[in-house]
C-alpha cells in the first residue's frame, strides 16, 4: 500500500491544497510558500523560510531572547544571564532545556537558576538602567564567584531606550574588566529564535574575543579543536567529546553545553572548529575563520553512518595519526553499532517518521533513523533559512513533503492523513499527537532522555525510538466495545 | 564502557562511568580554568550562614529564582476553561511559545493559544493589523467559539488599545459582528499570573454582563483561580455541589480540556463553561473564589452587579472545608448532606490515626499566596508548625493575614510570612533556620539539594512528577491527598535515615 514516488507528490500536493483551503485567501498564499515537496536535483526544498509568522495561526517558534538566553548563552555555565525585564521569560525558560553541565550551582555555575530584573510599572516608565547597575552589584556581593554577566534583553528593553551597553561598559571597568556582554535579543527583534542565535553570537565576538587574550598562559597543541554549537542536551556534547578524544583531538571548548567564558575566550586559539548547529553558530564559525583563520567543518553524530562520515571528515583537516585515530574509534564502536541495528531495525524497519524541530535535527537525524531503516517522509524547520533547506537535499529522499515554520492546524492535519509511525517534535505538539495515538518523541529534550549524539547516544535513540512505537499503550486507544 | 545493547543506559547511568569521569575532570582542569576547589567550598559555606543570609535579605534591585511568573500566563490559564475558546495573546509569538510549554510540562497535555506574532515593524507602527489579521486567521482555522485576548507586555509598552483594535477587526470583518471576542490588558510588569487570572476573568465577564440587567435566581458562581490542581479540585467541587444539590456555574472551567483522553481523537476544545451560562452567571445569587488573591477586582466587580461574594484562601483542611461548606449552605440554603458529614469523619479519623508523626514537625511552604495561607492553616490544624511562608506574589495585605493565622494558635508562634521574597531567600532561611520539611513546587528540588530539607511537591508548576493535578487537594477527599502527600515524604525519609544495617537500622520499622 505504500505509495510510489509519483504518488507521493501528487498526494501531497493535494494535502498541500487541502491545509490552504481553511485559511483567508491572503494568508493561503503566504502560507502556500512555505509548503512543498522536495524535488530530486533541486538545490534546495522549495519553500520559502525565514519570513515572519502569519498572526493567529499557531505557530511553533519562539523569539529572540529565547535563541539567545535559551540557547547560545544561558548554557555558559560559570556566568549569570540576567533575564532583563518582566519575570515571565525566565521562568518559563527556568532549567527547561537539559543543557548538563558540571559545577555547584549558585557558587561558581548558575545555569538552572532563574536571575531576573523583575520590572514593574516604574522601571518600565523611569526606564531599568539604574536597577541594572545596582543588579550587577548584587551579584558581586552574593556571587562572587561568578566569571562574568550578560544582560538577556526582553521585549520592553530595546522599546523603553535603556542603554544597558552603556551600563555593561561601566560596571565591567568598576569591576576591573570582568566581562560584562549586552544582549539585544528583545523577542519582538527578528522573526524566530533565529535572530536571537545571530545577536548572541554577534556578542561575543564584540564582547568575548575583542577583549584581548584573557589566558596567555595557555598551552596550545596542534589537535586542538572547539566544539560548536552542541547544548550538551542530556549530555549530548560529552557523548561527542569523548570521541574526538579518542581519536586523538584535544577539545578546548564547548560551546556553549558545559561551556565556561574561559572556553570562549580560548576558543581562537584552536586549529579547527567542529560545528554542529550550523544554524545557530555558524556566525562565530565564520568570523573565527576571517579573523583567526580557523577552519570551520560541520559535522552530524547521529547514528553511525553519519559518525563515520563526520570522524573521517574532521579527520582529514589533521595529520595521519588522527586519521588513524579516526578509524580506530570507527572499528571500536562499530561491533556495538551492529549489535544496536541488529536487534532494533526489525523492529522499526520501514516505519514512517515526521518531523518537525529546530536548528540542525530536521536534516541531522534523518542519517539516524535510516540506519534503524526507518524512513523520514515529512520534514520542516521552526526557524530555518534557505542555507539549511539546501543543506537538507543532502538528505532527504524525492517527495519528502516539507513544511516551513509549520502551523499548528497544517501539522495536524499532515499527520492525520499520512499517519506516520512516528513523530518527532517539540513539547506543545507532544500530547496532541499522542492524543490521536500517534507514537511521539520531543525532539528538542530528547523527551527527558539522552543523549542522543555520538555512538554512545545512537544506542539510546534506538531504544527510545523502539519504545515510543512499539508501545502497547497504542493498542488500547479504542475501548474494545466502541 | 561503551553500551551493552541488552542495557542501554541513558544519562542517568552513562555519564557515572569511569570513561566520562575521567573526561570531565580533564576538562575541568584543562580548559575551565576554574576556581579551585577548597574556594568553592569556602564560598558554598558562607552561603549558608547568617551573615550571608542578612546580605541576601538586603537585595533590593536582583531577584533569584522566583515563585511567580508573568500575567498573560493567568490569562491563558483562564481562557482555555471557556467553551470552545482559545487563547490569543497580542504581542511578541515567543511569549504564547513559553505559556504553552509550560503549562503541558505542568499538565501533560496539549496547550492551544495563539499570538498576533508582533515583530519590530508593529513596535514601531502598532499590532493594529496583527489583530486584524490575527483574528482573521485564528477565527478561520480553528473554529473558536469565542477569542480571549489578553498581551504580552511588548504590546503594552507601545500602548496597544485592545478595545479599538478589537473594533477595528469586527468592522474589517475578521469575526463577525456579535462573536465574542473578551480582552484584558495583562502586563507582565504589573503584579504576576494571579493577577492575569483576575484580569481575564474579569474581562470575560465584563464582557457578557456590561450593561445586562440582572434577574436573581438561585444558583452560585464558583471560581477556582490559577490552581495547579484545577482538574482534580474543580471535579471534586462539582461532586461536592451535587452532593448538596446545588445548582452552579463554574466560571472558566479548564478541568477537562486539560484532562482529555488519549481515544485517538485531538480534542482543541473540550468542556469548559458555556457561554450561555457565562452570560447566565449574572443572574447568580452569590459568587464564591477559592482563592481570594487571585480574584481582588473580579469580585469586586460581580459585587458590583448586586451578587454576594465570598472568597477563601485556598481552603485545606477540616476547619478550612468545614468554613467552606458552611457558606455555601449558608448562601444556597442547602444542608450538608450526611455523605460529607461522613467524608469528614473519615478525615477526621486519618488524621488522628497519623497525627502524632506530624505533630511539632517545622515546614517551610511557598507559592501563590493563597495557596500558602490554605496549606499553612492545615499544618497549624495537624499541630505543625508553618515556620517560613514565603510568597513571591503576596503583597503587604497577605503577609497580615498570615501573621493573623499564625497568631490564632500556639503552632504558629514562631512562624513568619514571608511577601516578595523569592526562593535564594528562602535558601538562606533554610540554612539558618533550618526546618524538617519544604512544601513547593518542582523548583523546590534545588532548595532540597542545597538545603538537605525533604521538599514535598505541592504547588505549580510540578514538572517532575507525573499526575498530581489529576487529584483535588480541596474538600474533605482532597485534605485526604495533602495528608498522604505529606504522610508519605515523612515515612519515606524515616525510612531513609534508618536504612544502613548494622548502623542506623534499629528504626527501620514495618509498623508506623
Amino acid at each position: 500500500m505504500s505509495l510510489t514516488v509519483e504518488e507521493t507528490k501528487v498526494r501531497n500536493q493535494e494535502l498541500i491544497a487541502e491545509v490552504l483551503k481553511v485559511y483567508p485567501d491572503k494568508t493561503a498564499k503566504r502560507r502556500a510558500k512555505h509548503l512543498g515537496t522536495y524535488e530530486e536535483g533541486k538545490p534546495d526544498c522549495g519553500v520559502k523560510s525565514n519570513i515572519k509568522s502569519v498572526p493567529g495561526v499557531m505557530t511553533i517558534r519562539g523569539c529572540a531572547y529565547a535563541g539567545s538566553k535559551g540557547v547560545v548563552w544561558g548554557p555558559i555555565k560559570d556566568m549569570i544571564h540576567i533575564s532583563h525585564g518582566p519575570v515571565g521569560c525566565g521562568q518559563y525558560s527556568w532549567a527547561a532545556r537539559r543543557n548538563y553541565y558540571i559545577g555547584t550551582t549558585g557558587i561558581d555555575s548558575f545555569v538552572t537558576m532563574q536571575f531576573t530584573s523583575d520590572f514593574q510599572e516604574k522601571d518600565i516608565v523611569f526606564g531599568g538602567d539604574k536597577k541594572l547597575e545596582k543588579i550587577m552589584d548584587e551579584i558581586q556581593v552574593l556571587f562572587p564567584l561568578n566569571k562574568g554577566i550578560t544582560v538577556q534583553s526582553e521585549c520592553p528593553i530595546g522599546l523603553i531606550g535603556d542603554d544597558i551597553e552603556a551600563v555593561s561598559k561601566k560596571k565591567s571597568k568598576e569591576y576591573d574588566g570582568k566581562t560584562i556582554v549586552p544582549v539585544r535579543c528583545e523577542g519582538f527583534r527578528g522573526v524566530s529564535q533565529s535572530l536571537g542565535h545571530h545577536i548572541a553570537n554577534d556578542t561575543i565576538r564584540d564582547w568575548v574575543f575583542d577583549k584581548g587574550d584573557k589566558h596567555p598562559e595557555f598551552v596550545g597543541s596542534p589537535y586542538d579543536v572547539a566544539i560548536i554549537g552542541d547544548y550538551n542536551i542530556g549530555g549530548d556534547a560529552w557523548a561527542s567529546r569523548i570521541l574526538l578524544e579518542e581519536m586523538g583531538l584535544r577539545v578546548i571548548a564547548q560551546w556553549s553545553g558545559d561551556g565556561s567564558i574561559a572556553e570562549l575566550e580560548n576558543s581562537p586559539k584552536a586549529k579547527l572548529n567542529v560545528l554542529h548547529c550550523y544554524r545557530s553558530m555558524n556566525y562565530i564559525s565564520r568570523h573565527m575563520e576571517e579573523k583567526y583563520g580557523i577552519p570551520w567543518v560541520e559535522y552530524n553524530f547521529f547514528g553511525p553512518s553519519k559518525i563515520e562520515a563526520s570522524l573521517r571528515e574532521i579527520a582529514s583537516h589533521f595529520d595521519d595519526k588522527i586519521k588513524e585515530g579516526a578509524e580506530k574509534v570507527i572499528a571500536k564502536y562499530r561491533k556495538m553499532m551492529d549489535a544496536v541495528i541488529e536487534k532494533y531495525k526489525p523492529r522499526l524497519a520501514d516505519k514512517t517518521v515526521m518531523l518537525f524541530v529546530g536548528g540542525l535535527r530536521p536534516r541531522h537525524v534523518i542519517g539516524a533513523y535510516e540506519d534503524l531503516g526507518m524512513n523520514v517522509v515529512g520534514t520542516g524547520y521552526e526557524f530555518g533559512h534557505n542555507d539549511d533547506y539546501q543543506r537538507t537535499t543532502h538528505y532527504v529522499k524525492d517527495g519528502t513533503l516539507i513544511y516551513d515554520d509549520v502551523t499548528g492546524y497544517e501539522f495536524e492535519k499532515f499527520v492525520e492523513k499520512i499517519q506516520p509511525d512516528l513523530v518527532g517534535s517539540g513539547i506543545k505538539e507532544k500530547y496532541v499527537f499522542q492524543k490521536m495515538g500517534v507514537p511521539f518523541r520531543q525532539m528538542h529534550s530528547w523527551d527527558y532522555s539522552g543523549p542522543y549524539h555520538g555512538y554512545d547516544g545512537f544506542a539510546i535513540f534506538a531504544r527510545d525510538m523502539d519504545m515510543a512505537i512499539n508501545n502497547p499503550v497504542w493498542g488500547l486507544t479504542k475501548a474494545p466495545w466502541k | 564502557m561503551t553500551q551493552d545493547v541488552e542495557n542501554v543506559v541513558d544519562h542517568l547511568n552513562l555519564f557515572r562511568s569511569p570513561e566520562y569521569k575521567e573526561m570531565f575532570a580533564d576538562k575541568r582542569k584543562n580548559f575551565e580554568f576554574a576556581h579551585p576547589d577548597d574556594k568553592i567550598k569556602e564560598t558554598a559555606e558562607w552561603t549558608k550562614s547568617w551573615e550571608y543570609r542578612e546580605l541576601n535579605f538586603q537585595r533590593e534591585a536582583l531577584t533569584v529564582n522566583p515563585a511567580k511568573a508573568c500575567q498573560p500566563l493567568g490569562a491563558v490559564f483562564v481562557a482555555v476553561g471557556f467553551e470552545g475558546t482559545i487563547p490569543f495573546v497580542h504581542g511578541s509569538q515567543g511569549c504564547v511559545a513559553y505559556y504553552r510549554s509550560h503549562f503541558s510540562r505542568h499538565f501533560k497535555e496539549p496547550s492551544s493559544c495563539v499570538s498576533s506574532s508582533m515583530t519590530e515593524d508593529a513596535a514601531v507602527f502598532g499590532g493594529l493589523n496583527n489583530m486584524i489579521d490575527g483574528l482573521a486567521n485564528t477565527h478561520a482555522m480553528y473554529k473558536p467559539k469565542m477569542i480571549a485576548v489578553s498581551t504580552t507586555c511588548m504590546a503594552e509598552v507601545i500602548g496597544d488599545d485592545l478595545n479599538g483594535f478589537i473594533s477595528t477587526a469586527r468592522e474589517k470583518g475578521s469575526v463577525p459582528a456579535d462573536f465574542p471576542v473578551p480582552f484584558a490588558h495583562t502586563p507582565a510588569f504589573v503584579g504576576s499570573h494571579i493577577t492575569g487570572y483576575d484580569n481575564a476573568l474579569k474581562g470575560i465577564v465584563h464582557y457578557f454582563w456590561e450593561g445586562k440587567e440582572r434577574t436573581p435566581n438561585e444558583k452560585i458562581n464558583f471560581i477556582g483561580g490559577f490552581d495547579g490542581y484545577t482538574v482534580g479540585n474543580l471535579r471534586e467541587v462539582k461532586r461536592i455541589f451535587d452532593l448538596m444539590g446545588v445548582e452552579y456555574t463554574i466560571l472558566a472551567d479548564n478541568s477537562d480540556v486539560w484532562d482529555t483522553p488519549a481515544d485517538g481523537e485531538f480534542r482543541m476544545y473540550d468542556g469548559g463553561t458555556t457561554l450561555d451560562d457565562a452570560k447566565a452567571a449574572i443572574n447568580a445569587k452569590a459568587t464564591i473564589s477559592m482563592q481570594e488573591y487571585c480574584t481582588e477586582k473580579t469580585m469586586a466587580y460581580i459585587a458590583g452587579h448586586g451578587q454576594e461574594t465570598v472568597a477563601f484562601n485556598h481552603p485545606v483542611g477540616v476547619a478550612a472545608t468545614d468554613k467552606f461548606l458552611m457558606e455555601v449552605s449558608r448562601i444556597t440554603g442547602k444542608p450538608i448532606p450526611d455523605a460529607l458529614t461522613k467524608e469528614r469523619g473519615r478525615l477526621v479519623d486519618a488524621i488522628a490515626d497519623s497525627s502524632a508523626h506530624i505533630h511539632g514537625k517545622k515546614f517551610a511552604i511557598y507559592g501563590d499566596p493563597d495557596l500558602c495561607y490554605g496549606l499553612a492553616g492545615f499544618l497549624m490544624e495537624l499541630g505543625a508548625e508553618p515556620v517560613h511562608v514565603l510568597s513571591t506574589n503576596g503583597g503587604k495585605a497577605w503577609e497580615i493575614k498570615m501573621q493573623a493565622l499564625f497568631d490564632s494558635a500556639p503552632f504558629g508562634k514562631n512562624c513568619h510570612a514571608y511577601a516578595g521574597r523569592d526562593l535564594w531567600h528562602m535558601r538562606s532561611l533554610l540554612n539558618t533556620e533550618p526546618v524538617d520539611f519544604l512544601i513547593g513546587n518542582t523548583y523546590g528540588k534545588y532548595l532540597e539539594r542545597d538545603t538537605g530539607t525533604p521538599l514535598i511537591r505541592i504547588g505549580f508548576p510540578v514538572f517532575d512528577r507525573h499526575h498530581h493535578h489529576r487529584y483535588p487537594v480541596w474538600g474533605y477527599q482532597g485534605t485526604m491527598n495533602t495528608l498522604v502527600w505529606v504522610l508519605d515524604k515523612i515515612f519515606d525519609e524515616m525510612d531513609k535515615n534508618t536504612i544502613i544495617p548494622a548502623k542506623t537500622d534499629y528504626s527501620f520499622d514495618i509498623i508506623r
